[in-house]
């Protein structure tokens, strides 16, 4: 076909007749996905799928022991097995494998240990890589693995977090100290608040002083795609594919800790199943699989099982948390101090010492406080690395709070709305600068809670509780209250940067016009689940008027998305949707100067709206597919103008933004038996503006979900030998759809101010809110039996425990039940920390 | 996630499965279902040279009437034990325990003999079938021997099922006409029984047997008599846990076993009484 | 190497295997049907689920050789002549999946799920999904999903007969 310059004066006048005044109305659609087809029908495209011609299959060898000197390794035997390539040990690549990066050095002062990729001498958790095997088929590389002889010699380990914390046994005994930095935040330092102790001295004086220890217990991110990396060394380049959330930083930290040039390497972050912050990170793995494809310049790949995955890839959470709430007698809040011990198990990751760190701005949450403290001091183990968990310290802040306010209502005699409503920040007094000095800038604690009480029925629920109470039904309900904000849109890169991270948190997006009116965007934000293609079709859909189904959203190859920051910390809508806007705006205004040359009326005098240019009181216009295929032809273009709309963009927000919401849950505990089961669940979020209702709504269910696992099943448990016992799907107890019900979800509006969309982010909301929702609600449901805590996850066990410890007998009434106890005596913080590991899941 | 190389046979009839064990020996393995073992291959826990799958011999699968007994040939599944109309009347205990199994896959899969030779303490066959005062039909070179349930299970991960023997079929005396409950209770649904419960029951008279309570299935005596005695549901089922030995680990220590115990006992009693 | 005959998606295969090859590596290596996956070791997940004779089984837990004369699908040969079946239609419909790892499994026990109760309760679906994992919808989006292809394959298979 040729196509002659009328063919596309043809086209164009085609083009005229579109009518896109739909389009511009794609914002708020509950469009269903674009990325459904591949994923419903077998197509998708996962890492493990890829097979090269030539590639050998790598099976790691990993150490069984928590701490423990390498002795010998002798792999003569594994190197003469069928099909084996090549076996390395760490002494192989000591000088080319570097020590994987971490990114966030919270203090000038923070201590870290080397972290080869394949331990060199000494092992320092169990599961650490001591050798890989390289093979034609993966039964022979895992044959072949078994035959890998390593001789260890046993040192002590420090596995209990405040043990380590004494120093009595290292992690590192090269380090001199498991005290990997100390962090501190104080308002009257900061002079962005008061001084708590002054506040805590008053209130012990003439107010309410409660302190409680609350745990975080270990959890493991459990994505449910295992990580997987293909290396293919073509040539000069090395070409990466990798289940992983962070292509971009992937190959920046592979030139880095390698030496390859950054231009030399290629990642691909193909479909990649779910991460919740556990494939943000550069792995040990990665880096093997690259020095064996270099080594034997052939592509390799290696794939993980789920016993390897639970057992290596990091873990979330784990801190104790001091807390010492100070308050009026009315029960308005003075002070907060937070003394906290962050386990970072035996290396640092990408982001390992900065997530504590990100909970220090939340413990405030939504309230006015005058005075706030916050002490945190990471700590090594030798357990499996800890690093980004779904929210990444702002659940752990939100919980401590959520769960405080509680206990504070319990003294103040009140309604823990009631005293929420009491210290919260009035609509009307946004933007509110908090005591950590973050600028709030829009929200609505008044109308989100009265919505979902609404939907829940509260007071009804209340009074069926009494009701259960006075006849001493041996099923018990409880009622629990969680009014959550959290900092979003990871971010300010100013901020980043004075928490001394090292990086931006910016994010770059391009908008490509093709000649037939279709659209390319590239996004540098790389999902891995989210919806990122629907959303992002839907925004350019709407602001450059084109059909949803004519934008193709490209993302996750540094080759095709050559710039970006990737996907965490519900950032992707509210700074990488703000690039793409910026793009389009871009677009509309390198259009603008062309379509006024071929309507021949000036630039000023034309509007754009719903994809079309048209000059102010005509009806002469012209569509911006139109104007697309006219820039290409260039035929036709004023003087001096380049013949393209293509446009970038790369947004740095100003601020976070501030989603919040009031979550509710209802619970019944069996007092026979322990067994909670969550009875029914609302949640009213404010994430601002939503694009997708949708894509929402599944967000937060999952989120709740996530976040109630927290609160009932999950945990990850060390033996004393440092063994993760919780090391399979049989043990680590993710929920079923059998034991999860369906949630009421709802949403309030009060638009973000710091992007155009006017959104917040709902990528952690849900897992962020629900955890302290559910525990105040197990708590509530036995608290009439003097229970003032149960320790997560609130196993069947442990709160029968804590009922058996309050002295009560299934069947009694309220009144029969406070017989057995002195009101305060039975109010131990420490139920479920019975040193018994088997108990307990902590190791003693 | 792969198991060592080994040799694989699939006899059609249970002679040639005899021969077949016995010519390997001790390194061979018999597949049933295979939905216990194959996550320990897998896991390369254990690693036998020789499996002998019992798939393919039709005559080790299905469920009879036998006059007074209904007979379950050893590679039914758990799912067709479940629905089985002659289990439901006359085992009613045995087709609830069936449905609790695993999940629906696994079910589809798993067969009551080999879950019953597999003889994990917590899987759920083993107390039904105690329950019931089964006979186990074992078969080998020296011809078939019938195993009453209460010498069946010998320890952990054992059984009476000696070397070069196979499990044939479960015969289950007619309970036809008694009440049948089984209580199992989970922390997520997939789990293994934490603790479960199977009675039996009708007029003055319970058979109650514990999973997951000790390294077998146990038969709850102490409940029985009590029953039989005249006692009242909530206090016979108070002595649920006497002579128990229950483990202790993630779910709950042996303690809190006890207590459930008593509890599920309660439960299942009560149930299958009609109340 | 014994050698098996399958028939998978509806064409027949004639291989070797090892008889140590799992069906889903089957699957997957040989036959290159990377629309099974595998999430997991112990046989929880449910992300390899596949019809063997028609009912729902975990392939990883069936060694290749125990499929030798049987007939399996896959998600790749649930569509039929470019349509897909109302149980994808509803997971896309119902947005009952984000990261869609779990999803082939999920779709697969589903099926089996609905032919065998069309009127499942919402109960009974969460029981009857009770062996496959997910991580990413919370199962809210899944149980409406399972409800809707259930009454969508009803319909359809009403009409067909009709």
């Amino acid at each position: 076909m040729t196509v002659s310059p009328d063919a596309v004066e043809d086209l164009i006048e085609e083009r005229k007749d579109v009518d896109t005044s739909d389009n511009e109305r794609e914002i708020g659609k509950a469009r269903t996905r674009k990325e459904d087809e591949r994923l419903i029908t077998g197509r998708t495209k996962w890492t493990d799928n890829i097979q090269l011609p030539g590639m050998v299959h790598l099976v790691m060898v990993r150490s069984p022991f928590a701490h423990a000197t390498i002795t010998n390794i002798d792999t003569s035997e594994a190197k003469t097995a069928p099909g084996v390539y090549a076996v390395l040990t760490g002494q192989d690549v000591a000088d080319q494998q570097g020590s994987l990066p971490t990114a966030w050095p919270i203090t000038p002062d923070q201590k870290a240990p080397p972290h080869p990729a394949i331990a060199v001498d000494r092992v320092a958790f169990s599961g650490e890589v001591v050798a890989v095997v390289a093979a034609r088929t993966l039964a022979e590389a895992r044959d072949a693995a078994e035959l890998v002889d390593v001789d260890y010699d046993e040192l002590p380990a420090a596995l209990d977090l405040k043990e380590a914390a004494d120093d009595t046994v290292l992690a590192h005994p090269d380090l001199g100290t498991n005290k990997s930095a100390f962090w501190q935040f104080d308002s009257a330092t900061a002079e962005t608040g008061g001084s708590v102790d002054e506040a805590i001295e008053a209130a012990r004086a003439d107010g309410i002083v409660i302190e409680r220890e609350y745990r975080q217990q270990r959890l493991i991110p459990a994505f449910m795609e295992p990580r997987s990396t293909v290396v293919d060394p073509t040539g000069e380049q090395f070409v990466m594919w990798s289940a992983t959330q962070v292509p971009h930083i992937l190959r920046l930290m592979l030139s880095l800790t390698l030496g390859v040039p950054e231009s030399k390497v290629r990642v691909i972050a193909p479909d990649v199943g779910g991460g919740f912050g556990g494939k943000l990170q550069v792995t040990p793995e990665e880096i093997i699989t690259f020095l064996v494809a270099r080594h034997l310049r052939k592509p390799a790949k290696w794939t993980e099982t789920r016993s390897e995955s639970l057992m290596a890839a990091h873990h979330g959470r784990d801190q104790w948390q001091r807390l010492t709430l100070a308050a009026d007698k009315d029960g308005k809040v003075t002070a907060l101090k937070v003394d906290l011990l962050a386990d970072m198990g035996a290396y640092l990751g990408l982001v390992t010492p900065g997530v504590p760190i990100l909970g220090a701005f939340m413990f405030n949450a939504i309230y006015k406080f005058p005075a706030y403290q916050f002490n945190c001091t990471n700590i090594f183990t030798n357990k499996t690395w800890t690093d980004a968990y779904r929210g990444a310290g702002r659940p752990e802040a939100t919980y401590a709070i959520e769960r405080l306010m509680d206990e504070l209502a319990v003294e103040v005699g009140v309604d823990p709305l009631e005293i929420r409503e009491m210290n919260w920040i009035k609509h009307e007094e946004f933007p509110f600068t908090s005591v950590c000095g973050l600028e709030y800038d829009s929200g609505n604690y008044e109308a989100a809670t009265e919505r979902a009480k609404e939907l829940f029925d509260y007071d009804a629920l209340r009074a069926e509780q009494k009701q259960r109470r006075e006849s001493g039904d041996p099923v018990q309900l409880g009622l629990g209250v969680s009014t959550f904000t959290e900092m979003c849109g990871l971010a300010p890169s100013r901020v980043l940067g004075s928490l001394s991270y090292g990086a931006g948190g910016w994010e770059h997006a391009s908008i490509r016009m093709l000649p037939t009116g279709k659209v390319e965007v590239v996004t540098g934000s790389s999902a891995h689940g989210q919806g990122h293609e629907t959303a992002w079709s839907q925004i350019v859909a709407d602001r450059l008027g084109v059909a949803f189904e004519d934008v193709e959203v490209l993302h996750g190859d540094t080759q095709i998305s050559h710039k970006g920051l990737d996907t965490y910390g519900s950032r992707s809508l509210v700074v990488g949707g703000e690039a793409v806007i910026q793009a389009a705006n871009k677009v509309i205004e390198k259009a603008r100067p062309i379509a006024a040359h071929l309507l021949e009326a000036s630039a000023d005098d034309l509007e754009f709206q719903a994809g079309r240019f048209t000059v102010k009181g005509t009806d002469q216009g012209m569509a911006l597919g139109e104007i697309a295929l006219a820039t290409f032809a260039a035929h036709n273009l004023p003087d001096g103008v380049e013949p393209s709309l293509d446009s970038d963009a790369t947004f740095d927000p100003v601020n976070f933004s501030f989603p919040h919401g009031t979550h509710l849950c209802a619970v019944e505990v069996d007092t026979e038996t322990g067994m909670t089961k969550v009875r029914s669940y609302v949640s009213v979020d404010d994430i601002g503006n939503i694009v997708n209702p949708l894509i929402v709504e599944g967000q937060i269910h999952g989120g709740i979900v996530q976040g109630i696992a927290q609160a009932l099943w999950e945990e990850a448990v060390y033996d004393d030998q440092g063994t993760l016992v919780s090391g399979s799907f049989v043990d680590y107890t993710l929920p079923t759809s059998a034991d999860t019900i369906s949630f009421v979800t709802d949403n309030t509006v009060s638009p973000s101010t710091t992007n155009s969309l006017g959104a917040k982010g709902v990528g952690e909301a849900g897992c962020i809110a629900s955890t302290p929702a559910v525990v105040n609600a197990v708590v509530d449901a036995v608290r009439h039996l003097g229970i003032n805590d149960i320790r997560m996850p609130c196993t069947p066990e442990r709160v029968w425990k804590a009922i058996q410890s309050a002295g009560y007998h299934s069947g009694e009434t309220t009144a029969e039940a406070q017989e057995h106890f002195v009101e305060g005596e039975a109010n131990q913080d420490q139920v479920g920390n019975d040193p018994s590991a088997a108990v307990t899941g902590e190791q003693s | 996630m792969i198991p060592t190389a080994f040799d694989y046979v699939a006899p059609t009839s249970l002679e040639d499965a005899l021969s077949a064990l016995a010519e390997a020996g001790d390194d061979a393995k018999v597949l049933g279902g295979g939905q216990s073992l194959l996550p320990v291959l897998r896991l390369r826990l254990n690693a036998p040279e020789k499996i002998v799958d019992l798939s393919r011999i039709d005559s080790l699968r299905g469920i009879s009437d036998d006059g007074d007994t209904i007979v379950i040939g050893a590679m039914t599944t758990h799912d067709e034990v479940a629905r089985s109309e002659l289990v439901r009347e006359h085992a009613a205990v045995l087709a609830e325990a069936a449905s609790t199994v695993a999940d629906p896959q696994i079910r589809h899969r798993g067969t009551l003999g080999g879950a019953l030779v597999h003889a994990d303490p917590a899987g759920d066959l083993g107390a039904p079938v105690l329950a019931l005062d089964a006979e186990l039909v074992v078969v080998g070179a020296g011809g078939e021997r019938r195993i009453p349930a209460g010498e069946f299970f010998q320890d952990l991960f054992e059984t009476a099922v000696g070397e070069g023997e196979l499990l044939t079929a479960i015969r289950i005396p007619k309970h036809t006409g008694w009440g049948g409950a089984y209580e199992k209770f989970v922390r997520v649904s997939h789990q293994w029984s934490i603790v479960a419960v199977a009675a039996v029951t009708r007029d003055g008279e319970a058979k109650v047997a514990l999973t997951n309570m000790g390294s077998t299935p146990l038969r709850a005596s102490a409940v029985e008599s009590a029953i039989a005695d005249g006692a009242s549901v909530k206090d016979a089922a108070a002595k649920a846990a006497e002579g128990t030995n229950p483990p202790s680990d993630l779910n709950g220590d042996s303690d809190y076993r006890a207590h459930l115990a008593t509890v599920l006992t309660r439960r299942a009693l009560a149930r299958a009484m009609g109340g | 190497m014994p050698r098996i005959s399958v028939k998978v998606d509806g064409v027949t295969y004639s291989d070797d295997v090892e008889p140590r090859t799992l069906l889903v590596h089957y699957l997957r290596e040989t036959l290159g049907k990377v629309g099974t996956v595998i999430g997991c070791d112990t046989s929880n997940c449910g992300a390899c689920t596949v019809h063997l004779d028609g009912r729902s089984v975990k392939s990883c837990n069936v060694l290749a050789v125990q499929a030798d004369g049987r007939e399996v699908t896959t998600i790749e040969g649930l569509a039929t002549n470019g349509r897909l079946h109302p149980m994808q239609q509803a997971f896309h419909d119902c947005h009952a999946l984000q990261c869609g790892f779990c999803t082939p499994g999920m779709i697969m026990q589903a099926v089996d799920l609905v032919t065998e109760n069309p009127n499942a309760s919402e109960a009974e679906i969460r029981e009857g999904m009770e062996g496959n994992l997910c991580r990413c919808t919370g199962y809210h989006n899944i149980v409406k999903a399972v409800q809707q292809g259930a009454s969508a394959t009803a319909s359809a298979a009403g009409g067909e007969q009709s």
